[in-house]
């Protein structure tokens, strides 16, 4: 019954009608309101990290990931104020701050999506004081290689690899800012015996993390891969 | 940040404008001098009192604005960036090394970074004569943002930020506006 029974609220004072489920962010997407996101992504599920797609609800003090929030009937959100403005500069200063984020140095440097919603968002500098961590590179794979120093634990790769490959090789390991991706039982990637090297890890890792060695960046990414593979997989 | 920009001190109407270069490749400095045409314009309303383009020996009183490239790496920067905020009405923070650290931070995430820089750069093993110079100001232990030191009242990210660009935040500030930075501005 789910799947056609329509519900409708109002988002940007504008009114709209979708079927029952769909989060905020896939209703405002539908009806063309971009919310700006990092951590997710179409096909994968929802993780809602990165607080960038935090929207008001009329009635409640509280804010919401527009990613993990089902649309319900009557709402009333508003994805773009000035609070919510500042809170998004605030979030994207956060992940710039608390690792290795130089832009001119980096692999992804123009194909980096924490680097394009700095610029979008007028984030013209980081106002909290930086952490340079020191993790090793692993380039122990033939191809794959993974600067940990660059990761926003956005968690895309961990969800592709599980869900889409349905290997599950990567995961993290330890918590908050000390947290890491680690391949298999915290192996190096050379020696993990599951990972297929399907590269769909640094085909969705939105910034330079994870990429391929010797392949330009603008071949690598293709965020669209993981709603690509789900969309031809549960087509009948 | 006084957006409106007196141009009364300077003898021939024009505003006093300094560029400075701390820890950085120089590179905003070309990006400056692309405008291409634009810089004639530019020039009209501008009068470049300090900087590595002019002949200045010593940092002015009374300069509206200053453009810093790079970042502060040693003691001696520390000084000429604290000494340069008092005498500028608007600081701009001139590209990402001044914004972030950029490339001349990289050595940060060492913990001694000050001497295993040195040692790397000088004492390499197959370098025979090996000594670390002791001439130069002395290297702070971490390389700094603009931000973290003094007051900046305007930032100019960019790895060179594109001549168009300073060419529109400074005849906006020229105009005595504010410029507006979303979407304009790139890192790297």
């Amino acid at each position: 019954m789910a799947e056609n029974f329509m519900i409708t609220l109002k988002i940007d004072g504008v009114q709209i009608s979708v079927p029952e489920g769909t989060t905020i962010l896939k209703a405002a997407k539908d009806n063309g309101i971009l919310i700006p996101t990092l951590c997710d992504l179409e096909g994968l599920t929802p993780y809602g990290g990165c607080r960038l797609c935090l929207v008001e609800v009329t009635g409640s003090p509280k804010l919401f990931t527009a990613c993990t929030t089902p649309a319900n009937p009557g709402m009333d959100v508003t994805t773009n104020s000035e609070r919510l403005k500042n809170y998004r500069k605030i979030a994207v200063q956060m992940l710039m701050s608390e690792r290795v984020h130089m832009c001119a140095v980096c692999v992804a440097n123009d194909h980096c999506e924490l680097q394009a919603l700095a610029n979008q968002l007028g984030v013209n500098h980081v106002a909290f004081e930086r952490h340079f961590t020191r993790e090793p590179i692993d380039s122990s794979h033939d191809f794959l290689v993974i600067d940990r120093n660059r990761c926003i634990l956005c968690t895309r790769c961990v969800r592709v690899c599980d869900k889409i490959e349905g290997v599950h090789t990567l995961d993290l390991k330890k918590r908050s800012k000390n947290t890491e991706v680690i391949m298999d039982l915290d192996e190096a990637w050379g020696d993990s015996c599951s990972c297929t090297g399907c590269r769909k890890c640094a085909k969705v890792c939105p910034v330079g993390a994870i990429y391929i060695e010797g392949e330009a960046m603008s071949q690598t990414k293709n965020p669209d891969v993981a709603e690509f593979i789900t969309a031809r997989r549960n087509r009948k | 940040m006084s957006a409106a920009i007196n141009t009364s001190v300077s003898s021939n109407n024009r505003a006093r404008i300094a560029t400075v270069w701390l820890s950085g490749c120089a590179g905003c400095h070309m990006s400056f001098l692309d405008q291409d045409e634009k810089i004639v314009d530019l020039a009209k309303k501008i009068q470049v009192v300090y900087g590595p383009l002019v002949d200045a020996k010593e940092f002015p009183e009374n300069v509206e604005v200053t453009l810093v490239e790079g970042s502060v790496a040693n003691e001696e920067q520390l000084e000429v960036l604290k000494d340069i905020r008092e005498k500028t009405r608007v600081l701009i923070a001139f590209g990402d090394c001044a914004v972030t650290g950029n490339v001349t931070a990289l050595r940060n995430s060492w913990e001694n970074s000050d001497k295993e820089v040195l040692e790397r750069a000088y004492k390499s093993p197959e370098d025979l004569q090996a000594a670390v110079p002791n001439m130069v100001p002395k290297l702070l232990i971490k390389t700094r943002p603009l931000h973290e030191i003094v007051k900046v009242d305007f930032y100019i990210p960019g790895c060179p930020p594109s001549a168009d660009l300073i060419n529109y935040v400074l005849t906006e500030l020229l105009a005595g506006k504010i410029p507006n930075m979303e979407g304009k501005a790139k890192y790297g």
